[in-house]
């Protein structure tokens, strides 16, 4: 009908890795324009393809879609990974926000001036091992189920992954605690078409490099 | 069981306001019960009530939801505020989050240290007069509709009242260069729901003050 959808972003993680995930997670082939320089995102906002002049934006189904929610919101539903009723729906969205918070938090580390990093990190670590971490890991225990929701792979585990994963790359034994979501992890990395996007040369993106941040800045700022 | 939701937060708009307008505009009575010192919070932090030891948190329909948005998705889905299909749903998620992004900036104004908050509002009404409100004219003007998606009043239409009135109390004549924006707001204000949530009396709650500020500040340490 359309093709596959276009992704509109920088050659990095950001706010783009979580539907690049969905997409994967979904088995949808996806391809991407990277905004490399500021003239490239002044290209795409004078164009009229950007609706509040940002990226990340997705061309999918006839759409120019913007915004990282309302884009990841249309693709879990799109592709049956936003549970099957509205009560399902709404603990996927309260567990998935979480998720973004801490998210958002990790990725802010790179950003941060150099005196404040080290107390930036700590942060982290307090938020991921007491706020976080427990939530999933007792939800996991309390339904004993393989999946987060409705006993059903959804957008709330591959966004689990993608924290897991991330919160181990600041800290490799952040999961000692926590031994359900261990065995989480282990589980939906098997998963094809996870399993398939973790292996070296999908289109997953690599953490932002300190050399990186000034680049990345130029362009948005 | 079923019950009136009932809102747990501070006193003041903060996140909440947009789910009790949410709740108002659906024509859904309901409770609050006010976070009025630390105390209050490390209760029911302590009590488990709270998924992310975060507020706002609603009990409705048998659970406690937290997350804003979630919570907000949850009520707009509930009371079909939510359009009629995935595309329609697409877009007022894309118009939510517009609007989330410039109510987001007017809050955290009064948070700003003196000597930045100047700068600040000066950006608050260029992203309001450049970057969001043109997006909803334009939308308004390209199908000539009362309402922003599928010819029906949603969530969307809601949350950019809203907006329009808190970017009023930055600037009284902020939608100058909007003359669909103006008509929109008359129309959407006299919604019965909305009308009613609009005059004194309701839950609808006035601008942070001083006080409001210092005591926010006390209770999330911030």
């Amino acid at each position: 009908m359309s093709g596959k959808p276009k992704l509109h972003y920088f050659n990095g993680r950001g706010r783009m890795e979580t539907i690049r995930w969905l997409l994967a997670a979904a088995g949808v082939e996806f391809e991407e324009c990277f905004v490399e320089a500021k003239d490239d995102l002044v290209k795409l906002q004078k164009g009229g393809s950007l609706l509040f002049q940002q990226v990340p934006m997705v061309e999918i189904d006839g759409m120019k879609m913007v915004q990282s929610r309302a884009i990841a919101n249309y693709i879990a539903a799109k592709y049956n990974l936003y549970g099957k009723d509205l009560k399902e729906r709404a603990l996927i969205d309260m567990y998935v926000e979480g998720m973004t918070d801490l998210n958002e938090l990790i990725m802010g580390h790179t950003f941060q001036p150099a005196e404040k990093k080290e107390q930036h990190f700590a942060t982290i670590v307090d938020r991921a091992t007491n706020r976080y971490f427990p939530v999933y890991e007792k939800v996991l225990k309390d339904h004993g189920q393989d999946f987060l929701v409705g006993n059903r792979f959804s957008r709330a585990d591959v966004q689990l992954l993608e924290t897991i994963l991330a919160a181990e790359e600041c800290k490799p034994d952040i999961l000692a605690k926590f031994p359900l979501l261990q065995s989480f992890k282990a589980r939906t990395s098997n998963i094809p078409t996870i399993k398939k996007f973790l292996q070296p040369g999908s289109q997953r993106k690599p953490p932002l490099q300190e050399k990186d941040v000034k680049r990345v800045m130029e362009i948005f700022h | 069981m079923a019950g009136k939701p009932k809102l747990h937060y501070t006193n003041g708009r903060g996140k909440m306001e947009s789910i009790r307008w949410l709740l108002a505009a659906a024509g859904v009575e309901f409770e609050e019960e006010f976070i009025e010192k630390k105390e209050d919070l490390e209760k029911i932090r302590n009590d488990g009530s709270l998924l992310f030891q975060q507020v706002p948190m609603v009990e409705i329909d048998g659970m406690k939801m937290v997350q804003t948005r979630a919570i907000l998705s949850y009520i707009a889905g509930k009371y079909n505020l939510y359009g009629k299909d995935l595309k329609e749903r697409a877009w007022i998620d894309m118009y939510v989050e517009g609007t989330t992004d410039l109510m987001g900036m007017i809050m955290i104004l009064p948070l700003q240290p003196a000597d930045t908050k100047a700068k600040h509002l000066a950006l608050i009404i260029e992203r309001a007069t450049t970057r969001y409100f043109p997006v909803y004219e334009k939308a308004l003007k390209d199908h000539g509709h009362d309402y922003l998606v599928g010819n029906k009043l949603s969530w969307a239409d809601i949350h950019l009242l809203e907006a329009i009135l808190m970017a009023e109390e930055c600037k009284a004549d902020i939608l100058s260069a909007f003359p669909l924006l103006q008509a929109f707001k008359g129309r959407i204000s006299n919604v019965p729901t909305i009308k009613k949530f609009l005059q004194p009396g309701s839950k609808r709650k006035p601008q942070p003050d001083e006080k409001y500020i210092a005591n926010v500040r006390k209770i999330f340490n911030v």
